[in-house]
């Protein structure tokens, strides 16, 4: 079986991040770049689902400017097969991801497709589902487990409250959540390996997508900010504080 | 202009983050209030009684008894017309559903919105909370999760909705429900309660989460973790607050050995009150908590037990 993870190159989480003064967005020059950390969490997966033989190719695909391609390098030192990269400069709205992703897969013809929830700059949580949709394939999203026979997925979800586990008929479409694994670090002979595997370049007008931007950012803004309060001395201050002054409790 | 709002259920009672929802769509419309489920009746009639709500759809068929999306989908597809915002709570349910329904009707949803400012404007956090985008769709239709903190719950109105039966679309058969395991607790849900108390790093492993329990059971509280408490295996994912976890704004939330690391302060900052014991007087999470203490926590927590005993 043939599987497909979608990578994004996004700011790294550990970066506080700034509004730009002007409020059009957020500063990106000299930012730290990295690899989504739920896409991390995709690509080990599909890695491990390569390595106990359940499937015999993993591709891994990012979209985005030139500097995507490092992304992808990395995926392949993690155990991807080859990549490829669908490069444009603009803003790439959720929805113009998916139909992107669509016309690979109808290229491609993947069994599986792994994305991760969601990423962590716009936090919109869409893509995976709405590249099933676009498919018509079902969707087990923010996996936490996730076993494969008889061509069926099953997938085991983590939802409010708790885990439900749904049974999901393949080709199907998976987005990852925390639990489902702890990503590797690549090796150094991985990643010299990596340098020489392949990575095809295309690009939206070859896949003929029209990724026009269904929203417009008015402006970007930083959040109110809390100011810090009093350090209390002891318990007691802390809940006559709370008993008298706040009255929360 | 008709808003449709996708109720969250058990079949037997209405999941609270659908009370905010509504209140956001009462913002933009008359609302119809969509309840697919299985023997859900009483949810139904739960919902008509709500003020905002002024029509019901109810669509109850076996296939809807959980809420598989390839199933819940072509459902409000079908009925998507007559709307021109289409709302569903920003939970794990609403996340999963809506867009997959916004990518057939060709709309680029807007994920957790916390604000209206016209039909087509919205605020919405990114970058876990850092920055507010405020953006404007150009979409006919409007598809919104709506983050449930951000808006009040809506109460019981004056009216009774009327409810009217629709059927179900077919049957996708391309998912299976199989089981759910839910965390069994008797203190509030995390996104309802009005203190939480919650454990980071600091705990060091997950027995020590029955102090924090103690002190929860006396204030009636839930009890919650950061991402490094649920990394490190203390307590399940579903107690994680945070960008990627729970988003809460209780009347007090008490944050027990947590640094304040950016993805925890996301989903707790706009709490009323917020209490921080860390042991490190440099934790990032003294900034914007009312009150600190600077304490041991297997010190101060037990005697935050005994002091609330009194």
């Amino acid at each position: 079986m043939k599987i497909l993870v979608a990578i994004k190159r996004v700011i790294d989480y550990n970066v506080k991040i700034r509004v730009k003064s002007d409020e059009t967005g957020i500063e990106t020059s000299n930012v730290k770049m990295s690899m989504n950390p739920f896409d991390e969490i995709a690509v080990e997966e599909g890695v491990r689902l390569r390595e106990s033989g359940v499937a015999d190719e993993l591709i891994a695909v990012s979209i985005g400017p030139k500097q995507s391609q490092e992304t992808i390098r990395t995926a392949l030192a993690m155990g991807a097969d080859r990549g490829v990269h669908i490069e444009t400069n603009e803003e790439v709205e959720p929805l113009a991801v998916a139909k992107l992703l669509k016309a690979l897969v109808k290229k491609e013809n993947p069994d599986l497709v792994i994305l991760g929830k969601q990423a962590i700059d716009d936090d919109s949580n869409q893509t995976g589902q709405m590249l099933a949709a676009l498919m018509g394939w079902p969707q087990g999203t923010f996996a936490s487990n996730l076993g494969i026979s008889d061509g069926k997925a099953t997938v085991t979800r983590e939802v409010d409250g708790g885990l439900e586990t749904i049974q999901i008929n393949i080709p199907a479409i998976v987005t990852t959540d925390l639990r489902l694994n702890t990503p590797r670090y690549a090796s150094l002979p991985n990643i010299m390996k990596a340098k020489k595997k392949a990575i095809d370049e295309t690009s939206p007008e070859d896949l003929g997508v029209d990724i026009s931007a269904r929203l417009t950012i008015l402006k970007m803004t930083e959040p109110p900010s809390r100011q810090a309060g009093v350090i209390v001395e002891d318990v007691a201050q802390l809940v006559d504080k709370l008993r008298n002054e706040a009255k929360v409790i | 202009m008709p808003i449709l709002v996708i109720a969250e259920h058990n079949n037997a009672s209405l999941k609270g983050a659908t009370l905010n929802t509504l209140t956001a769509a009462a913002e933009l419309g008359p609302v119809t209030v969509l309840v697919a489920g299985s023997a859900c009746g009483a949810v139904a009639d739960e919902v008509a009684k709500l003020s905002g709500t002024v029509k019901v759809l109810l669509a109850d068929n076996d296939q809807y008894a959980n809420p598989l999306a390839e199933n819940f989908t072509p459902l409000i597809i079908s009925l998507a017309e007559d709307y021109t915002h289409i709302l569903a709570p920003a939970t794990t349910f609403g996340k999963n559903l809506l867009p997959r329904v916004a990518a057939l009707l060709d709309v680029q949803q807007i994920s957790e919105i916390t604000a209206i400012h016209d039909a087509n404007t919205f605020e919405r956090p990114v970058y876990a909370g850092n920055a507010i985008a405020t953006v404007q769709s150009s979409d006919p239709i409007k598809l919104l999760t709506v983050r449930a903190t951000a808006f009040e719950a809506a109460i019981a109105g004056n009216t009774v909705a009327e409810i009217m039966p629709i059927d179900a679309t077919e049957d996708i058969n391309q998912s299976k429900f199989i089981s759910t395991e839910l965390t069994k607790s008797d203190r509030p849900e995390l996104t309802q309660a009005k203190i939480i108390i919650s454990g980071g790093r600091g705990m060091q492993n997950g027995e020590n989460f029955a102090m924090l329990e103690k002190v929860a059971d006396i204030l009636g509280a839930a009890v919650g973790a950061s991402r490094a408490a649920v990394d490190s295996g203390f307590v399940t994912n579903d107690y994680q607050v945070g960008q990627t976890g729970k988003i809460v704004a209780p009347d007090l939330y008490i944050a027990v050995g947590i640094s304040g690391a950016i993805q925890h302060l996301a989903g707790m900052k706009d709490s009323n009150v917020i209490v921080a014991i860390n042991k490190d007087e440099e934790a990032p999470i003294f900034q914007i908590a009312d009150y600190g203490l600077v304490a041991d926590l297997f010190k101060a927590v037990p005697e935050l037990e005994a002091e609330l005993n009194k």
